[in-house]
């Protein structure tokens, strides 16, 4: 497809998207209190959109994710959280 | 148009999912067993949970004139108990004849810890024994790419199973290529909050082939949508795909990986 075909198809549900993330990150700066770690993790994946190559969406999944290769002992609990800690450190 | 949904938790379905399902071209299911939402209080309640995928259930879709399958397990979130583990491997052979199963899943990892690794070890030492294909789970969010590279190395290391009757399910950009440079099978989750959306899931037919991939809904007691399959294959359509590449995407990639399996029949 040609991209102004793409444009045609995408553009103005990429659009919403991108104003919901403007919205989200107004919304967290009202709020009271210290974020925690998640914040810092999707603005630092948020970076991952200037990015020149074509492998934007890679990029940001690999952001949010743990790069560590050993299995931990226990299991924290069942369910995922969507951000990495470390990353934010 | 014509679809088969290979990854889609029925038991938490209505009558009505496979109503539409049906009349928008499914030509059969596959459920591999999975979490319930809350953890069995022994192995006795995963007894009857694979006496319903293998019996209750397929009864229920032949109704609706669906051929059901299943894939049997015990889930990576509740493998860290090992005991109870243990205790459901034991009990999955006397299951592994019914005329419904194709083979050992949805196995995998969860958080990533060793006892979860330990009991993959297991299922996948249990498939090699009785000759079964593999369904693999791969974890969620932050935790999908080290799971899917410790389950890769698990994998590659028993040389008893082919690769090509493995798929490593849920990927998503940055796993699909590691998945399919092994030579096993991929499966997208088409899921509204997580997971791949339609566009995102053609994006990775694009970038990485179409060969090995298929799509599934896995539809289950969460926000999920039984219809997400079909809904892509229209993405798919306006995407500029002919109906001739949908549909090897949408049907014939399953049909092939499933009729691995000589009870796999539609």
């Amino acid at each position: 497809m040609t991209r102004n075909e793409l444009l045609d198809l995408y553009f103005m549900d990429a659009r919403a998207k991108l104003i919901d993330l403007a919205a989200f990150l107004d919304r967290v700066d009202r709020g009271t209190g210290d974020a925690d770690f998640r914040l810092a993790a999707f603005r630092s994946a948020l970076r991952e959109l200037n990015g020149g190559e074509s492998a934007r969406a890679r990029a940001v999944l690999v952001s949010l994710s743990d790069p560590t290769v050993e299995p931990i002992e226990k299991s924290p609990g069942k369910s995922a959280i969507g951000a990495w800690l470390g990353n934010a450190n | 148009m014509r679809y088969i949904e290979p990854h889609g938790h029925m038991v938490s379905r209505t009558t009505d999912d496979y109503q539409a399902m049906v009349t928008s071209g499914c030509k059969a299911v596959c459920e591999p067993a999975f979490w319930a939402g809350f953890d069995r209080s022994g192995v006795q309640g995963f007894y009857d949970y694979f006496c319903q995928l293998t019996d209750f259930e397929p009864k229920r879709a032949a109704k609706f004139g669906l051929p059901h399958y299943s894939w049997l397990c015990i889930n990576p979130k509740e493998s860290e108990d090992v005991k109870l583990a243990e205790e459901v491997l034991a009990i999955i052979p006397e299951f592994l004849a019914r005329p419904n199963v194709l083979g050992i899943g949805e196995i995998g990892l969860n958080k990533n810890t060793r006892n979860e690794l330990k009991i993959l070890e297991r299922h996948v030492d249990l498939a090699a024994r009785h000759g079964q294909m593999i369904l693999v789970h791969t974890p969620h969010l932050e935790d999908k790419l080290k799971g899917t590279r410790l389950i890769l190395d698990v994998l590659k290391s028993d040389s008893r199973i082919a690769p090509e009757q493995i798929i490593i399910d849920h990927v998503e950009e940055h796993t699909a290529g590691i998945v399919l440079d092994t030579g096993m099978w991929a499966g997208m989750t088409l899921y509204p909050e997580s997971k791949c959306t339609p566009a995102r899931a053609i994006d990775i037919l694009e970038n990485y082939g179409a060969e090995r991939i298929w799509m599934n809904s896995a539809c289950d007691w969460g926000i999920s949508v039984p219809l997400a399959v079909p809904r892509t294959a229209l993405e798919m359509r306006k995407r500029g795909w002919t109906e001739e590449r949908t549909d090897a995407v949408v049907f014939g990639n399953p049909l092939r990986f499933m009729s691995q399996n000589p009870r796999f029949r539609i």
